[in-house]
């Protein structure tokens, strides 16, 4: 038997994707294998993790437990959309870049989406606010409490308007940080140099 | 793991909805899917079809007057508990929805797909409950009203038709004098509560419903009984049960300690 499969558009990040699905689909495998936006990332598959969370018509919304058929008559955000169009990074990817507020990486996009949509409701929030709006999502490394900062950060950068960073332009390194090019190329990955 | 294959229908109206469902006796009704998609990613619902509802305008509305709060079947978690007009009104409904699981989730979920999928686990049908609320379906034969107090049969099974859709729900306002409160214990935030209750104070009349601790969402009357012993005579009417997160003794306690503490909170915000 084959299995009926269905034409729908996704409105993905401002551009129009049409798609021919299965109604199975889910909407993180539609974004990451149809459309190769590879940015959202798929952890539980059933609702927990949250790091496959992408903004649905603006709010957060977990893409693991939408059908991409359902999605049709959305507006989709990804984390690949929360880049200005020449690649400079996002309030919130700076502040995550500044506050070391990732790893591995692999939660990280649904943080992004999520404390996107969350910033824009509620611009200025306390530090419980700040830990209530990831209370949703799961890290495994990183620990909360730079993700937390970043929160904050990206408060101030989003408020401040502050000039964004090109990903190919990282800041300069803190006095008395150790800068990339100093530590042990073998072991730069691990943080471990030495 | 991925869902099994179904066949996937997206009406534009209720009756072809309600047509669709009357065609396949398999067939399950899509509204958030908050609940549902994860049972079938999990292969343990295999559905024949879904019929998905959320083209179907004039579902999301959530009017709240004198009388009460009625939601639409397409109303988000999210949107009630934004509303005023509903907090105003009852607010044991918002109470209740900020513990439905994280924001995201609160953000897709339905509160009408929450009370029919009658997990007895979950907050709002025993908010439903304790109200006295009722929930409005249509089927091929016409509309009908459902009493909370019909609506729960069995453990994730309600009193509906499989051609039958939830079309909104009503929870009755909140009467001048009488008092609400809501508290449960989770292990972690969001989580599934280990037991939950909901207090509905009027005067001499007290009645706490619970979650968790009974096969369908169970409201007992413990008016007249002294405040010492409420805790255990509700436990007369409840079964908690052990499981991996909790023993019966210990939800058995909780028991206790949330009664007194609903009981307590509700008479504190009476009117």
């Amino acid at each position: 038997m084959t299995e009926e499969r269905h034409d729908v558009v996704l409105t993905v990040n401002g551009t129009a994707h049409p798609v021919r699905v299965p109604g199975r689909r889910l909407l993180s495998d539609a974004l990451r294998h149809d459309l190769g936006l590879t940015g959202t990332h798929v952890g539980c598959e059933h609702g927990v993790c949250g790091a496959c969370t992408v903004l649905v018509d603006g709010r957060p919304v977990r893409s693991c437990l939408m059908f991409a058929v359902s999605a049709q008559d959305s507006e989709i955000t990804t984390v690949e959309g929360l880049t200005g169009s020449d690649g400079s990074l996002g309030p919130v990817q700076q502040a995550f870049l500044e506050c070391h507020g990732l790893q591995c990486g692999f939660c990280t996009p649904g943080f992004l989406t999520t404390i996107t949509a969350g910033l824009r409701d509620n611009p200025s929030p306390t530090h419980e606010e700040a830990r209530d709006m990831v209370a949703g999502n799961l890290c495994r490394c990183t620990g909360y409490q730079n993700i937390v900062k970043a929160v904050e950060r990206a408060a101030e950068l989003a408020r401040d308007g502050a000039p964004r960073v090109h990903p190919a332009d990282p800041p300069e390194p803190e006095s008395g940080q150790l800068a990339y090019e100093e530590r042990d190329d073998d072991n730069a990955s691990t943080g471990l140099g030495g | 793991m991925k869902p099994a294959p179904f066949a996937y229908r997206r009406p534009g109206s209720l009756a072809d909805a309600v047509a669709a469902l009357a065609g396949d006796a398999g067939a399950k009704v899509l509204a958030g899917g908050q609940s549902l998609v994860p049972l079938l990613s999990m292969r343990l619902a295999a559905p024949s079809m879904l019929v998905d509802i959320n083209a179907i305008p004039g579902l999301d509305t959530i009017t709240a007057d004198d009388i009460g709060v009625t939601v639409g079947a397409l109303a988000r978690h999210a949107d009630v508990l934004a509303s005023d007009d509903v907090r105003r009104v009852q607010p044991l409904v918002p109470m209740a929805l900020s513990r439905v699981a994280h924001a995201t989730i609160r953000n897709r979920g339905t509160t009408v797909g929450s009370l029919v999928h009658a997990d007895a686990a979950a907050e709002m049908p025993v908010v439903l409950t304790l109200l006295g609320g009722s929930l409005e379906v249509v089927g091929p034969s016409g509309s009908r009203t459902v009493p909370a107090h019909e609506l729960y049969v069995g453990p994730l099974e309600c009193c509906l038709h499989h051609d039958e859709i939830a079309v909104s729900a009503f929870f009755p306002a909140l009467a001048p004098g009488a008092g609400v409160a809501f508290d449960e214990i989770a292990r972690r935030h969001g989580d599934y509560a280990l037991v939950g209750a909901a207090a509905l104070v009027d005067g001499d009349s007290v009645k706490v419903g619970y979650l968790s601790v009974a096969d369908v969402p169970t409201v007992v009357d413990l008016s007249g009984v002294p405040d010492d012993r409420l805790g255990d005579v509700a436990l007369e009417h409840l079964d908690p049960a052990d499981d991996v997160h909790a023993t019966a003794d210990y939800r058995a306690q909780l028991v206790r300690v949330l009664t007194a503490r609903v009981v307590r909170s509700a008479r504190e915000g009476t009117r």
